[in-house]
């Protein structure tokens, strides 16, 4: 059973109707006992980065998320949590993943926010994106950016720079796209977290 | 590379879809959800809901449809219509709206849209405006096209941008049911003066309209009706068309 982090950080409605819609049961971590009834875990998050951290430092979960052994997956700003800092809010983030999420502004000559359908490569060897194709599409929404990696991005996308569409270092992964709100492929990852 | 966007326009009012809709192996025309659903598994990258329900106390309807689509519809939507304050929206994020669209509401207040994009960031508001060409000119129109302004097009989605609108939806009532193509022309003007997404809407009436209109004005999304509901454009057919085209789709 998945444990979504629940810190207040956006609605988590569709990422929980997209778990229902594909069979994966669920339910909410609010407090450090909670962690132990979930084999994996997830930390959703919209909005501003910088106020998401410090909701979820105000959970008191923060020491036991970085401690965790079992599959994490961070989606959207979740997993900008998982970096070290974000230039929205200049804020110091979990540094589990020793990335900086970026501004797209001044970096790309395109339209801010990054919103639609982009293509991504995906790793081969990435357990998230078994069953998914390259160039497949996904669904993104922000104005934020990891900056891509050799070592830990597991997925890449191009809006004028390349970055990371995805992130994995050990039990830590991580999705910028919206897996709820990307058809199939998007229930696909979410399935293939399910069952790591 | 990001897809150009393609997205069916549905009316509804009192939680059923109003336009006649003519499509194969459809149990019910009239259920919004079954029709969005639809259109996901067509290949739709997006859906707009316009709720024309007139009685606030029938929006209880709007809500239940919202949360219905966000249950059983894995891409985006938007709903439109209704929506004069802050609370209203909240009602509708919290039902699982990933965005909500605002036309008069905005005009009558321009400040909605600040507080808006402060509260749900800015990626959640899409700004709707009707236009009008009067004398050359194109002018801002309200309730549906039928209460003309003395604002000049350009300035208002300028303003609204400027205000934290996430997204412009752009519909030109001279074109809206015409089926000969959309504005390009000044599509393409107003796409050169944003930094946000712009969708093009009015006057789909062929496969080649979206053609030249995400050539022509470069636009990131086209939006339509009647044509996707009566099934003279089938969108898995259209996309075809478009990637022939050179044009990048999902």
């Amino acid at each position: 059973m998945i444990g979504i982090v629940n810190y207040g950080a956006g609605n988590i409605f569709s990422l929980t109707a997209a778990l229902d819609r594909v069979g994966i049961d669920y339910g909410m971590v609010n407090n450090v006992d909670d962690f132990d009834q979930y084999d994996r875990i997830i930390i959703p998050g919209v909005g501003h980065a910088g106020a998401a951290m410090r909701k979820l430092e105000e959970t008191g979960l923060v020491q036991h998320i970085v401690s965790l052994k079992k599959p994490v997956l961070g989606i959207c700003v979740g997993m900008q949590l998982l970096t070290s800092f974000s230039e929205e809010g200049n804020a110091e983030l979990l540094n589990i993943v020793p990335l900086k999420t970026l501004h797209f502004d001044k970096r790309v000559g395109k339209k801010v926010p990054h919103m639609g359908w982009n293509s991504i490569s995906p790793k081969k060897d990435c357990p998230l994106f078994e069953n998914i194709t390259d160039n497949s599409y996904f669904y993104f929404v922000h104005s934020y950016f990891i900056e891509a990696d050799e070592q830990y991005t597991s997925a890449f996308c191009t809006y004028d720079v390349v970055f990371s569409a995805a992130l994995q270092k050990e039990n830590f992964y991580g999705v910028q796209f919206h897996p709820e709100k990307s058809g199939k492929a998007g229930e696909q990852i979410l399935l293939n977290f399910s069952r790591l | 590379m990001l897809a150009k966007r393609i997205i069916p326009c549905l009316d509804v009012k009192d939680g059923r879809t109003v336009k006649g809709v003519n499509f194969v192996d459809l149990r019910d025309a009239g259920d919004p959800v079954e029709l969005a659903w639809q259109y996901s598994e067509q290949g739709a990258d997006e859906l707009v809901f316009l709720d024309i329900t007139a009685t606030h106390e029938k929006r209880k309807t709007t809500i239940e449809l919202v949360k219905a689509v966000a249950r059983q519809v894995n891409i985006p939507f938007t709903i439109g219509g209704g929506i004069n304050e802050l609370k209203d929206a909240e009602v509708l994020l919290n039902a699982g709206a990933d965005k909500i669209s605002i036309n008069s509401a905005a005009v009558r207040n321009p400040l909605l849209i600040d507080d808006l994009a402060r509260s749900f960031g800015r990626q959640f508001v899409v700004v709707a405006v009707d236009t009008r060409v009067v004398e050359g000119k194109n002018f801002v129109y309200l309730r549906g096209g039928r209460d003309k302004t003395e604002i000049q097009t350009e300035d208002w989605i300028r303003e609204a941008e400027q205000r934290g609108a996430g997204e412009i939806l752009l519909t030109s009532m001279d074109h809206d049911g015409t089926k000969n193509g959309f504005d390009n022309t000044f599509l393409k003007k107003i796409n050169n003066i944003i930094n946000i997404p712009l969708i093009a809407s009015g006057g789909a009436g062929q496969q080649q309209h979206f053609v030249d209109v995400f050539q022509q004005a470069n636009v990131d999304a086209a939006l339509a009706a009647s044509v996707f509901h009566y099934g003279e454009i089938l969108i898995p057919e259209l996309k075809e068309t478009l990637r022939t085209n050179g044009i990048v789709v999902r």
